[in-house]
């Protein structure tokens, strides 16, 4: 019985089910319903104890209806007849009251509005053994995790979480567009008296996570980084670890969009089509890559495309929702933006944003290096695991500042000296994709500060530190 | 509701838990915004569910979920309670929770008008007019807006037999101008960034804060802005504006101050603090004129973390942080009091929702205002020589909360206690307790504003929260300004 009833997974049927009762209720032109959720659980601990363990059971109904140019959007988490109409009526009540904007679009058929050739298969996420993970079993790899630090004298915090989730969308057009995925996730920190280390691992099979080993490379980054020097800032030829170079990077990719450009908010303004980085960076949007992971589909149901958006360091293309697409064809801008129609990166209708790409894959390097072989070509430069706090100073020449965090290392004469004290940057995005030497083999990173990616190490020139805090 | 949270009480009980709460929350909001004369986005939303904690062998368990119904809310309570067996398995002491009253209590945030029922027309209405002042500004190349109302009714009920009905009211407004010409995006915002000004009372807000008067004045500032100099690299004297010492405050004290931090218990995520336990009642925070408070009380006024009780059961309360430069207090639970020798928690467990566990949040972090009559005009007349910094625009600080990076807005040179030239890409840097020992006046209480920060998150899974501010233009001597654009 509690097992039943706790497992409850929303199928797609379930959903077109509800769809239906939405349609039945509005008087909207045309409607729109999201649905989505699943379960999750997190088991988190600190000081070697668990401290906090939870879950969660959550579905969520979110309503879009439009009228002649008016939409408006309304969310519940009750599926019950009363609630459906009132998320229903809720939506409409907002969307009656606006003035008509002749820029928004009916919504997409089936098929998403998207050219049918360019969709293509994504492989299945979701695997039994992530979805059947017992609270037990979390707790079982949590003290694997402790008895790591225990042998190393030292402390560890961090998480293990797994989750199972579904995500559909259907509207009054016939499109109806489901996927699931089961998600797992492992974080590990080992502290030690002056310094720490740590790594971070997700896949959608549990399997993959090797809950151990990353717990022996977080406990070897705390002990080899322990009585950190000070060391004075400016600028250095860095290795970046693949979470340190995603959780900086990421925060250029909402730039991508089309509409960040007619609202001239992004640091692309004027720049599509130059070459703004080096001859070696190739980055793709493609959700169907083997390490990547989410829906097919947009915020509108259109299906993703794979799109190139840096070809040897120019900046090829953008990313467009059908909206964004359509005014972006009738701007001064039209020639100057590479090629124009809906790539299936839409967020959600109504928002302001636009659209972004969110799975991102860089390219590798030729010849690519290992953080190993990297270290041992540097004659001076500092390694650094993760990255932290990282906030936009500067929004066009795309500078940013934060800090280095959890084992930060001087290299000199190819070795690993000894850890150093945290340093702040404040470095230009553009700058540091100019000055990448060298680069590893891409994988799936996760940090704390973007979105989840494909991307490989790098070792780059001239990184700007401009001050050390103190330790 | 009180019944469907007894339901998960009485099953936690049977299955064996020692202790056991239930937070049911009815949660509500609403979300208009515009962007270049146009609706951006109108969404409401509502969230109705039931969290259950429990502590079983000595260890914590939590299971939430979206299903009332009798059986589910019992298989919730009763997977809490296997939950913190699991936990018991990792463990290296017994929970255990320093001792509080049980109450039954009902309180429902000072409201004047119940922001939900305005009509969202009128609503959109003041948004676009604001909207249109923004963009009659010739060089604005985006204008933004946003208006936002939340209401959180929840009922909490505890195995120690309190009974607490509580209900929540947010309002926040704001609005954003953008230039962008050559090679230099620019921005201004009202009455602060990143969402405005939010407080936790109803509808009055919006009428309080001269929205559309001020909408040409921060247009004209952000067009300006692209053809002022650049803000000097050096060592100033600086004046804060009061919304960017409330941001300073929540970076550099009240997280620092977080005692789950302070123990180890973020190190994952969020971080550790400086703020070790041998420091209590020893270390200088700040100078003389530095007093700061956490204080969730009503009468602190309608910060974003105001509340008659915490997501524990604990009353609101006022804990002096730093007195005269002296810190003096952590943000505790009824877990980690006992770690300071406090036999009771400060009430500042929160959770965003009932789906998420509550964790030791910020309540209304506040700087009291000078006690000598001192206003905003009066401060800069009183600077030779300095730069007076206004709005947040880029925020960092590490991951024990010592070294800090803010860039602001926009900066004004001061010289001979005048405004002289406009500032652009001011920012400054520092550490934290040098920063605060640097403070040497702080304008009193006409200046002081209880400022409110909606979107601080922490906790894994992450948690959004709310917390307040209060604070007014403060100067501090000899600070490291530009150093974020040195090297670039
Ligand atoms: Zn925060």
């Amino acid at each position: 019985m509690l097992k039943a009833l706790l497992t409850f997974m929303l199928d797609k049927n379930k959903a077109a089910d509800i769809f239906g009762k939405i349609k039945k209720y509005s008087s909207a032109d045309e409607v729109e319903a999201l649905i989505y959720g699943g379960h999750s659980a997190l088991t988190r601990f600190a000081n070697n104890t668990i401290h906090q363990n939870v879950t969660e059971a959550n579905y969520v109904v979110s309503v879009r209806t439009a009228f002649d140019g008016r939409t408006a959007r309304a969310t519940t988490n009750k599926v019950d007849d009363e609630s459906l109409k009132r998320v229903v009526a809720a939506s409409e009540t907002l969307a009656k009251v606006q003035h008509p904007d002749a820029d928004l679009l009916p919504m997409p058929e089936a098929g998403g509005g998207a050219r049918s050739t360019q969709t293509y298969p994504v492989p299945s996420r979701y695997f039994e053994a992530t979805a059947a993970i017992t609270p037990e079993q979390r707790a079982e790899a949590v003290s694997k995790i402790v008895g790591v630090a225990q042998k190393h004298k030292l402390t560890t915090a961090g998480i293990f979480s797994t989750s199972e989730s579904v995500e559909g969308i259907f509207n009054s057009r016939g499109l109806g567009d489901w996927y699931s995925q089961t998600s797992s996730e492992v974080s590990v920190t080992m502290l030690a008296a002056d310094s720490s280390g740590w790594q971070k691992a997700n896949s959608p099979n549990v399997a993959h996570l090797d809950a151990v080993t990353l717990a022996e490379i977080a406990a070897r980054k705390a002990f080899e980084s322990a009585g950190p020097h000070e060391i004075p800032a400016g600028k250095y030829t860095v290795i970046l670890e693949p979470a340190a170079v995603l959780d900086i990077v990421g925060f250029m990719f909402f730039d991508f969009g089309g509409l960040a450009i007619l609202d001239q908010r992004s640091f692309l303004n004027n720049r599509v089509g130059t070459k703004l980085f080096g001859e070696n960076i190739n980055i793709w949007d493609d959700v169907a890559h083997p390490l990547q992971s989410g829906a097919p589909f947009d915020g509108e149901g259109v299906r993703r495309q794979r799109v190139q958006l840096v070809e040897n360091g120019v900046v090829k293309r953008l990313v467009y929702a059908r909206a964004t697409a359509e005014k972006m064809r009738k701007s001064e801008y039209k020639e100057k933006v590479g090629r124009i129609e809906p790539t299936g990166h839409g967020f959600s209708i109504p928002n302001e944003m636009g659209e972004a790409p969110m799975n991102i894959v860089f390219g590798g390097a030729r010849e690519p290096k290992t953080v190993e072989q990297m270290i041992g070509s540097t004659e001076r430069g500092i390694l650094v695991t993760r990255l932290w706090y990282i906030r936009e100073v500067d929004p066009y020449e795309k500078i940013l500042t934060g800090m280095t965090r959890d084992g930060t290392f001087f290299v000199q004469d190819g070795k690993i000296r000894h850890g150093v004290r945290n340093f702040r940057f404040n470095q230009s995005l553009i700058h540091m994709l100019s000055s990448v030497e060298e680069m590893g083999t891409p994988m799936r990173a996760s940090g704390e500060e973007s979105f989840d990616m494909v991307v490989p190490a790098m070792k780059v020139g001239e990184f700007n530190f401009t001050e050390v805090t103190k330790f | 509701m009180k019944h469907i949270a007894d339901w998960a009480l009485n099953v936690a009980a049977l299955r064996g838990a020692s202790y056991a709460d239930a937070r049911l929350a009815d949660d509500r909001s609403r979300g208009l915004a515009t962007k270049n004369g146009k609706i951006g986005h109108a969404a409401d939303s509502e969230s109705l569910g039931i969290g259950v904690r429990v502590i079983a062998d000595g260890a914590w368990g939590y299971a939430a979920s979206d299903d009332l119904s009798r059986s589910a809310v019992e298989a919730t309570a009763a997977l809490a309670v296997e939950i913190a067996r699991a936990s018991s398995r990792v463990k290296q002491s017994e929970v255990r929770l320093a001792p509080e009253k049980a109450v039954s209590a009902e309180w429902t945030t000072p409201f004047q008008i119940d922001p939900l029922t305005t009509s969202v027309e009128q609503n959109l209405d003041l948004l676009l007019k604001i909207d249109s002042e923004l963009c009659a500004v010739k060089g604005v190349t985006l204008a933004e807006t946003n208006m936002n109302f939340r209401r959180e009714e929840q009922w909490f009920v505890s195995s120690e037999g309190s009974n607490i009905h509580q209900t929540k009211y947010t309002t926040g407004v704001g609005y954003a101008a953008h230039a962008f010409a050559g090679s230099d995006i620019q921005k201004r915002s009202y009455p602060n960034s990143f969402g405005g000004q939010w407080q936790n009372k109803g509808y009055e807000l919006i009428g309080e804060l001269k929205l559309v008067e001020n909408a040409r004045r921060v247009g004209e500032e952000a067009v300006a802005l692209l053809k002022a100099d650049q803000c000097p690299e050096g060592v100033f004297d600086i004046l804060l504006d009061g919304s960017q010492l409330g941001l300073q405050i929540h970076e550099s004290v009240g997280h620092p101050i977080e005692l789950d931090r302070v123990l180890g218990m973020e190190a994952n995520f969020a971080g550790t603090s400086f703020l070790t336990l041998d420091k209590l009642r020893k270390l200088r925070y700040g100078s003389d004129l530095v007093n700061v408070v956490a204080d969730a009380r009503q009468e602190h006024g309608p910060g974003l973390g105001t509340f008659a009780f915490d997501e524990e059961g604990v009353p609101a309360q006022c804990t002096p942080i730093i007195t005269k430069g002296l810190f003096t207090g952590y943000l505790t639970s009824r877990e980690t009091a006992h770690a300071i020798g406090a036999n009771r928690s400060g009430g500042t467990l929160r959770a965003e929702g009932w789906n998420r566990l509550p964790i030791i949040r910020m309540t209304n972090i506040s700087i009291l205002p000078g006690e000598k009559p001192l206003t905003r005009e009066q401060l800069i007349a009183s600077t030779e020589k300095g730069i007076y910094m206004e709005t947040n625009r880029s925020w960092s600080i590490d991951d024990k909360r010592y070294n800090f990076q803010f860039g602001c807005e926009v900066g004004w040179e001061l010289k001979n206690g005048k405004r002289t030239r406009m500032l652009r890409n001011p920012s400054y840097s520092g550490i934290t307790t040098e920063f605060w020992n640097a403070m040497d006046a702080i304008c009193s209480r006409d200046e002081w504003v209880l400022w409110g920060t909606p979107h601080c998150g922490k906790g894994q899974p992450q948690q959004v929260m709310g917390t307040g501010h209060g604070a007014a233009p403060a100067r501090f001597r000899g600070v490291k300004v530009g150093s974020a654009y040195k090297g670039n």
